[in-house]
C-alpha cells in the first residue's frame, strides 16, 4: 500500500461575516497517496481556496481533522492565488524565502536555487526583479519558490489561472514535467476541465457552497497525454455536464 | 536633455517673476527697506554670502537633527502603534491632537528647557515634521496583502519575521514620500526655533535684518532657506532611488 500524504476527514468550516454565516465547506473528506497529482475542480467561489488554506494550517476547521502524512503538521508548500512575490526582492531572493524564514544559510539556499533556476527557464534572471519578469516567468518564479520550500505536498491555488492560453499550456506541459522529476505530492485547485484533465491522476469535483466532493474520478489517461485525444474530449464532455448539474 | 528640459521650466517661471517684480518695484518707486528689487537682493546675497553660508550650516545642522528625530520617532511610532491596537487606540488620538497644538507657542518653552543650543530648534522641526511620517508609514505597513502575509505564516514565519521581512521592506515607499514632505516642515520648525530664541542661523539672521530694516538680506536668507530645503529634498530623492531601486525596473 501507497503512503498516505494528505488525510482529511468530515472537514466542515462555517465563515462568519457581518450579514450572517457562510458555510464554506460542508464534510469534506478525501485521501491523497503520495507523489500524485490531485485536481480539485469547481466553480469559483465554492470553498476550494479555504481547503487549500486549511491545508496549510492557516485556518483551523470548525470539525473534522486535516492531517499531512503520517504525523500532522507542518508539511505543506502553499502558493496562493494571487501573486504574492516581494517587488523588492531579486528574483533568486524570491526564491529563497522558505530557506530564510527557517533560518538556513543563505548562500547555500541561493546556490541550490540558482541550479533549480535552469530547470525553471529562469537562468539569467536572477537578479531580475519582479516587475522586470513576463506573467509566465513570475508564476514560473513563484512555483520554484514553493519546489524550494521543501515540503513533501505542494498545495497549488490555481497557479495558472491569471495566464493566457498559450503562455498556460506551455506551463502545463512544463509543470508535468517537473513533477515527473521531483516526485512532489501536488494538490492543485482549478475551475478549468481540461487542465484538470490533462495534469492529474485523479480529479475530486466540488460542489458550490456548502462546499462537498461529490465526485471522486481516477483519470486513468496514460502519461504523456494529448490535450486533442477523443478520450480527454469524451472526459471533458461528461465532466463539463456534471459541473453544470451540480449547480 | 529631458532632464534639462524639465529643469527649464521652473527656471523660466522664476526669471519672469523677478523680472515682473524688479520692473514694479522701479515703477512704482518702492522704497527699498518695504520691499527690496531682486536686484539688491543678489547684490545683498553675494556681499553677504560668507555670513549666510555659516548662518545656513547651523540651521542646516538642526533641520537634519530634526529630521531625523522625526523620521526615527515617527517611523517608530508608526510600529509600535501598527503592533499594538491598544497601543493605537491610546496614542492615536494623542498623535493628532498634537498637530492642532501651535508650535509657536510651545517652542518658548522648549527654549526654556533646552536652552539655545541646537536642541529646541531640532524638536520643534521634529514635532512637525514626524505626523506625515507616522501616517504614510502606517499605510505601507498595512500595503502587504492578506495572501502574502498568510504565505509568510504558511512557511512558518514568526512575526518578528513577517515584520521584518514583508511589513518594513514594504512600507519603505511610503516612508520615503513622509521624509519627503517632512522635509520640508522641518526647515519651518528650524526656523520658528531660531525665531524664539538663537544667536545664529537664518531664522536669526532674518530677525536682526529685519530690525535693521535691511529688508534685501532678510530676502537673501530666504533665498538660502529655499536652496536649504531643495537641497534636502534631492538628497533624499537620491537615497529613495538608491533603496528602493527595484521600483524604477517596471
Amino acid at each position: 500500500m501507497k503512503h498516505v500524504a494528505i488525510h482529511v476527514e468530515d472537514v466542515s468550516k462555517t465563515f462568519r461575516d457581518g450579514r450572517g454565516n457562510v458555510e464554506a465547506l460542508a464534510s469534506v473528506t478525501f485521501v491523497v497517496e503520495r507523489g500524485t497529482w490531485t485536481t480539485i475542480l469547481g466553480p469559483s467561489g465554492c470553498g476550494k481556496t479555504t481547503l487549500l488554506r486549511i491545508l496549510a494550517g492557516l485556518v483551523r476547521p470548525d470539525a473534522g481533522r486535516a492531517a499531512m502524512g503520517d504525523e500532522s503538521g507542518e508539511k505543506t508548500a502553499y502558493l496562493p492565488q494571487r501573486d504574492t512575490l516581494l517587488p523588492w526582492r531579486t528574483a533568486l531572493d524570491n526564491a529563497i524565502l522558505a530557506s530564510e524564514i527557517e533560518g538556513r544559510p543563505r548562500e547555500a539556499a541561493r546556490s541550490e536555487a540558482r541550479e533549480l533556476f535552469a530547470r525553471f527557464g529562469l537562468s539569467g534572471f536572477e537578479r531580475h526583479y519582479p516587475a522586470q519578469l513576463s506573467g509566465g516567468m513570475r508564476q514560473r518564479l513563484a512555483l520554484a519558490r514553493t519546489f524550494l520550500a521543501h515540503r513533501d505536498v505542494l498545495l497549488l491555488d490555481e497557479p495558472l489561472g491569471s495566464l493566457d492560453p498559450l503562455t498556460r499550456t506551455a506551463l502545463q506541459d512544463w509543470l508535468l514535467s517537473i513533477w515527473a522529476e521531483l516526485r512532489k505530492t501536488i494538490l492543485l485547485v482549478t475551475h478549468d476541465v481540461e487542465e484538470a484533465l490533462f495534469l492529474s491522476d485523479r480529479v475530486l469535483v466540488m460542489t458550490r457552497r456548502p462546499a462537498t466532493i461529490t465526485r471522486d474520478l481516477p483519470v486513468d489517461l496514460r502519461r504523456p497525454r494529448d490535450r486533442l485525444s477523443a478520450e480527454l474530449a469524451s472526459r471533458k464532455g461528461k465532466l463539463l455536464a456534471l459541473l453544470l448539474d451540480g449547480r | 536633455m529631458k532632464r534639462l528640459a524639465a529643469l527649464a521650466a521652473p527656471v523660466v517661471l522664476v526669471v519672469i517673476l523677478l523680472l515682473v517684480w524688479e520692473g514694479a518695484v522701479q515703477w512704482f518707486a518702492v522704497p527699498h527697506y518695504v520691499l527690496p528689487p531682486p536686484s539688491r537682493i543678489v547684490a545683498a546675497f553675494v556681499s553677504h554670502f560668507p555670513s549666510l553660508l555659516a548662518h545656513a550650516s547651523v540651521t542646516l545642522v538642526e533641520i537634519a537633527a530634526g529630521l531625523l528625530l522625526g523620521g526615527v520617532g515617527g517611523f517608530a511610532l508608526a510600529i509600535l502603534v501598527f503592533l499594538s491596537p491598544l497601543l493605537e487606540r491610546t496614542l492615536y488620538p494623542l498623535i493628532i491632537a498634537s498637530q492642532m497644538v501651535p508650535v509657536f507657542a510651545i517652542a518658548p518653552l522648549l527654549v526654556v528647557w533646552m536652552g539655545y543650543g541646537v536642541w529646541p530648534k531640532a524638536v520643534v522641526a521634529a514635532l512637525i515634521g514626524f505626523f506625515p511620517i507616522v501616517v504614510n508609514a502606517s499605510d505601507g505597513l498595512r500595503a502587504p496583502s492578506e495572501e502574502t502575509v498568510e504565505l509568510f505564516r504558511s512557511l512558518g514565519a514568526t512575526r518578528g519575521q513577517i515584520l521584518r521581512k514583508l511589513r518594513l521592506p514594504a512600507s519603505l515607499p511610503t516612508l520615503f514620500a513622509g521624509l519627503k514632505v517632512a522635509a520640508t516642515l522641518c526647515v519651518v520648525g528650524a526656523t520658528i526655533g531660531e525665531w524664539v530664541g538663537a544667536q545664529r542661523g537664518l531664522g536669526y539672521l532674518m530677525l536682526q535684518s529685519n530690525a535693521l530694516l535691511r529688508v534685501d538680506l532678510v530676502f537673501a536668507a530666504i533665498a538660502m532657506l529655499s536652496l536649504l530645503g531643495l537641497l534636502l529634498f534631492a538628497v533624499l530623492r537620491i537615497i529613495e532611488r538608491r533603496v528602493l531601486r527595484w521600483r524604477g525596473t517596471g
